[in-house]
């Protein structure tokens, strides 16, 4: 059988005969991989373009229509050291991009009026106590209301549009309050313009808006960077079949290509891409991803597999009953919706602020009216007070005070090999004080080891590792690891559901089942001394040798477990597996709370009985059989590793072998919480100063704009300590 | 005071070209990967090829 592969489903075309291929790719981290990534895809010839994105750690690729295979590309890669991916952008993922620009566009604009505006105000206010004529003074003021008022419709629409949402649905945010500020001022310094007064508000408009867009483009840039990793993470996973494209011949498609009714071939070693029934061939799969149990199950003719399932020993060919577009897709956005509606039950600290802010000041303002009215000062006395105490309580630094932290402490996670999936995860990862680890692919690592290779002589282990190499089988692999084989054993063939056999040296050699190299009696002894592990025996003439293999703790789950038991945090593992495995797991990692066997109903159970009890829980688990329960915590966390559904459920995703990035998480969003609620107060004591002062009616423009650039700067800058926790907090690592 | 007449006009006009040119560039993707931008600019340069003796 001929196998080709397939990616046309992800070339476009690029005009002026090119084709345009993206490309998201692991382990670029530094300039030098960019340039070295560079370098050898231009080298081939009748490529035009080859450029390394490393914000989204993708590539893009032109070349000439027709003249190279896309597969060639991801070869090149792959002889350069880097794993490729072919991907396609979401159309979530282009719509925050664009919004991005937006912003952009309107920040450009609105700085280019404020830094206009303020050139021509300054003359005005050290005119005001010098000798400008009013003459010159009304001249400045007109052009200020001729470069301000375009600047604020084009540059104000973001928060316009929000606000308007919001009022139509008879709700309050942030951008309601900011509105209302920017209008009242533009519209008051008009009327005042005409009336050759003394005082204007543009560039307090115009700069109220230049700091809020600031902290809208941080926000989304954020939003933006998290989307991206989540579009590359998609695109990493198993996203090909092989499928039957005639009787015999087969070729390595996009999941996305796949249509039911078709027939793809899953070989020993790989992971099922698609939901579908077994029509021909024998095998063991491990669907330890979908349900949690690590014990394998026997898949012949008619029996259903799922997306995520492992094949392990035989060669399977499988009708696909729903592709993934129909089953998983469907799922996660079904998932993810049920995740937002969580989310929008949890009101995130800006908008907590903002409802209780919007009611106080606009009362504040309509008092400071009545006020003067009272005391007998003119209408338009009173109104230009009131209006001067909506435009320095115009929630500048509030709107700031969250984003940058936000965006400073994401950048510290992220780097910490901590990957966002939503926005507010910080400030609900900070309270957490339970957290349940899933066993399987958590607290252990995904891929099999093998634990006793110190007692198999070298020369043995290392021709077992070669012979290891023929083998697809996941135990076989384990083997060749532990090995470190380089290059197979030539000849070897493969018996499905037995093992390879071989021959070295003019000896047969054997590497498989017990039964297979007649080592069952070593293998019973080995089996009772660690009932947990799976057994492979190696037959190099009539030595004979076993080796067992299992799934190994993290190396650093230890430590990871008493770091939260020190910061007061409740630790507990639900897991689908049996319970000697999770008793095991349990002991060797001085974890008290512990059940077994639970069903994703249980875990879900589970989970809502410690909410009843008042617990913020975060789950920390990365199988099918877990996304429903990532949905239902307070905050989840999933390995990179995890399957689709449950890495689009998480909150947040780590990478790497070690679980200190989930402590890591923690302490960087204590430390960011803490921050936001600092930076709130910061805001908040800056109006408690400014407002007297505006209501006494003494505020000149000068004085709204030092003041509000003042507490902008002040809140950014406490914002950047987010970057670093405490060193106490850190050094266990 | 009648230099204002000049004067004005020209900052303005320069304002002007400063955030036409912030448009374009934002228009031509230069703010897409910041952080390859930072490493670009201290990446060497490709050695020049051999060119073979005649």
């Amino acid at each position: 059988m001929q196998a080709t592969r397939d990616f046309s489903h992800y070339v476009k075309d690029a005009g002026a005969g090119l084709s345009h291929i993206d490309l998201a790719v692991e382990g670029v981290s530094c300039a030098g991989c960019m340039s070295k990534i560079e370098r050898g895809l231009s080298a081939i010839p009748d490529v035009t373009l080859a450029r390394v994105n490393l914000t989204d750690r993708r590539v893009a690729l032109e070349w000439k229509q027709g003249a190279l295979d896309p597969a060639r590309f991801i070869d090149r890669l792959a002889e350069l050291g880097y794993k490729a991916y072919p991907f396609e952008t979401a159309s979530a993922e282009a719509a925050e991009a664009e919004q991005s620009r937006f912003l952009m566009r309107c920040l450009g604009v609105a700085a280019f009026a404020t830094m206009n505006v303020m050139m021509l105000s300054v003359p005005v206010w050290s005119g005001n106590v010098s000798d400008m004529i009013p003459e010159q003074r009304d001249f400045f003021h007109w052009l200020s209301a001729l470069i301000a008022l375009p600047a604020a419709a084009y540059a104000g629409q973001p928060f316009f549009r929000s606000a308007f949402r919001a009022l139509r649905t008879g709700n309050v945010n942030m951008d309601v309050p900011i509105s209302i500020g920017v209008l009242l001022a533009l519209g008051m310094s008009v009327f005042e313009t005409v009336h050759h007064a003394e005082h204007t508000y543009f560039d307090a408009a115009i700069m109220l808006l230049t700091f809020l867009l600031v902290g809208r483009y941080l926000d989304q840039s954020m939003r933006q960077r998290t989307r991206a990793v989540a579009g590359n993470l998609a695109a990493l996973k198993a996203e090909t079949a092989t499928k039957f494209v005639g009787a015999d011949e087969i070729s390595e498609v996009p999941v996305a290509a796949i249509v039911p009714g078709d027939i793809v071939l899953l070989r020993p070693g790989e992971r099922c891409a698609v939901d579908g029934t077994v029509i021909e061939g024998r095998s063991e799969i491990d669907q330890s991803l979908i349900t949690g149990e690590t014990l394998y199950v026997a898949a012949q003719h008619g029996t259903a597999v799922y997306a995520g399932s492992l094949n392990m020993t035989g060669t399977l060919r499988v009708r696909v009953s729903a592709a993934s577009e129909a089953t998983l897709l469907a799922e996660i956005t079904r998932l993810l919706d049920n995740a937002l509606q969580a989310r929008s039950r949890y009101v995130r600290l800006a908008d907590r602020a903002s409802r209780f802010y919007a009611p106080v000041v606009h009362a504040t303002a309509l008092l400071t009216i009545l006020g003067w009215m009272l005391m007998g000062a003119s209408w338009h006395d009173a109104i230009v007070t009131g209006v001067a105490v909506l435009i320095i309580t115009c929630p500048c630094a509030l709107g700031l005070a969250i984003p940058t932290v936000q965006t400073v402490a994401s950048g510290a996670m992220f780097k910490a090999g901590v990957l966002l999936n939503s926005g507010d995860s910080i400030e609900r990862l900070a309270e957490v004080d339970h957290v349940i680890f899933d066993k399987t692919g958590t607290l252990t690592l995904p891929e099999l080891e093998v634990v006793n290779s110190s007692k198999v002589p070298e020369a043995a282990l290392g021709l077992a590792g070669q012979l290891a190499l023929a083998s697809h089988h996941p135990a076989a692999a384990a083997v060749a690891r532990a090995a470190g084989a380089r290059s197979p054993l030539r000849g070897a063939i493969e018996e499905p559901g037995q093992g390879v056999r071989g021959t070295f040296e003019g000896v047969e050699v054997r590497l498989g089942r017990p039964s297979f190299c007649g080592a069952e009696r070593l293998a019973d002894e080995t089996h009772d001394l660690d009932p947990e592990a799976s057994i492979v025996a190696f037959r190099c003439g009539e030595e004979r040798y076993v080796f067992a293999v299992r799934q190994q703790l993290r190396a650093d789950a230890r430590a990871v477990v008493s770091a939260l038991q020190q910061r007061h945090i409740a630790v507990e593992i639900l897991s689908g597996d049996r319970e000697q495995a999770v008793l095991a797991a349990a002991r060797a990692l001085g974890i008290r709370e512990w059940r077994a066997g639970v069903t994703p109903a249980d875990k879900i159970a589970r989970i809502e009985d410690l909410k009843r009890e008042g617990y913020k829980v975060m789950m920390v688990g990365d199988g099918l059989n877990d996304a429903p329960s990532l949905a239902a915590a307070h905050v989840s966390m999933s390995p990179i590793s995890a399957a689709h559904l449950s890495q689009a459920t998480a909150d947040l995703v780590f990478l790497g072998r070690p679980l200190a990035p989930v402590v890591a998480a923690i302490d960087f969003s204590r430390k960011a919480l803490h921050l936001m609620r600092q930076n709130l107060w910061l805001a908040v004591g800056y109006n408690l100063l400014a407002v007297p002062i505006a209501i006494s009616g003494v505020v000149t423009p000068l004085i709204a704009a030092a003041a509000m650039s003042g507490s902008s700067l002040l809140v950014m800058l406490n914002a950047l300590r987010a970057r670093r926790v405490a060193q106490g907090e850190a050094r266990w690592k | 005071m009648e230099v204002m007449v000049i004067l004005v006009p020209l900052a303005l006009g320069l304002g002007l070209v400063g955030l036409l040119g912030f448009l374009w560039s934002l228009k031509s993707g230069q703010y897409d990967d910041l952080e390859g931008a930072a490493w670009r600019a201290i990446a060497d340069d490709e050695p020049a090829p051999e060119i073979p003796p005649e």
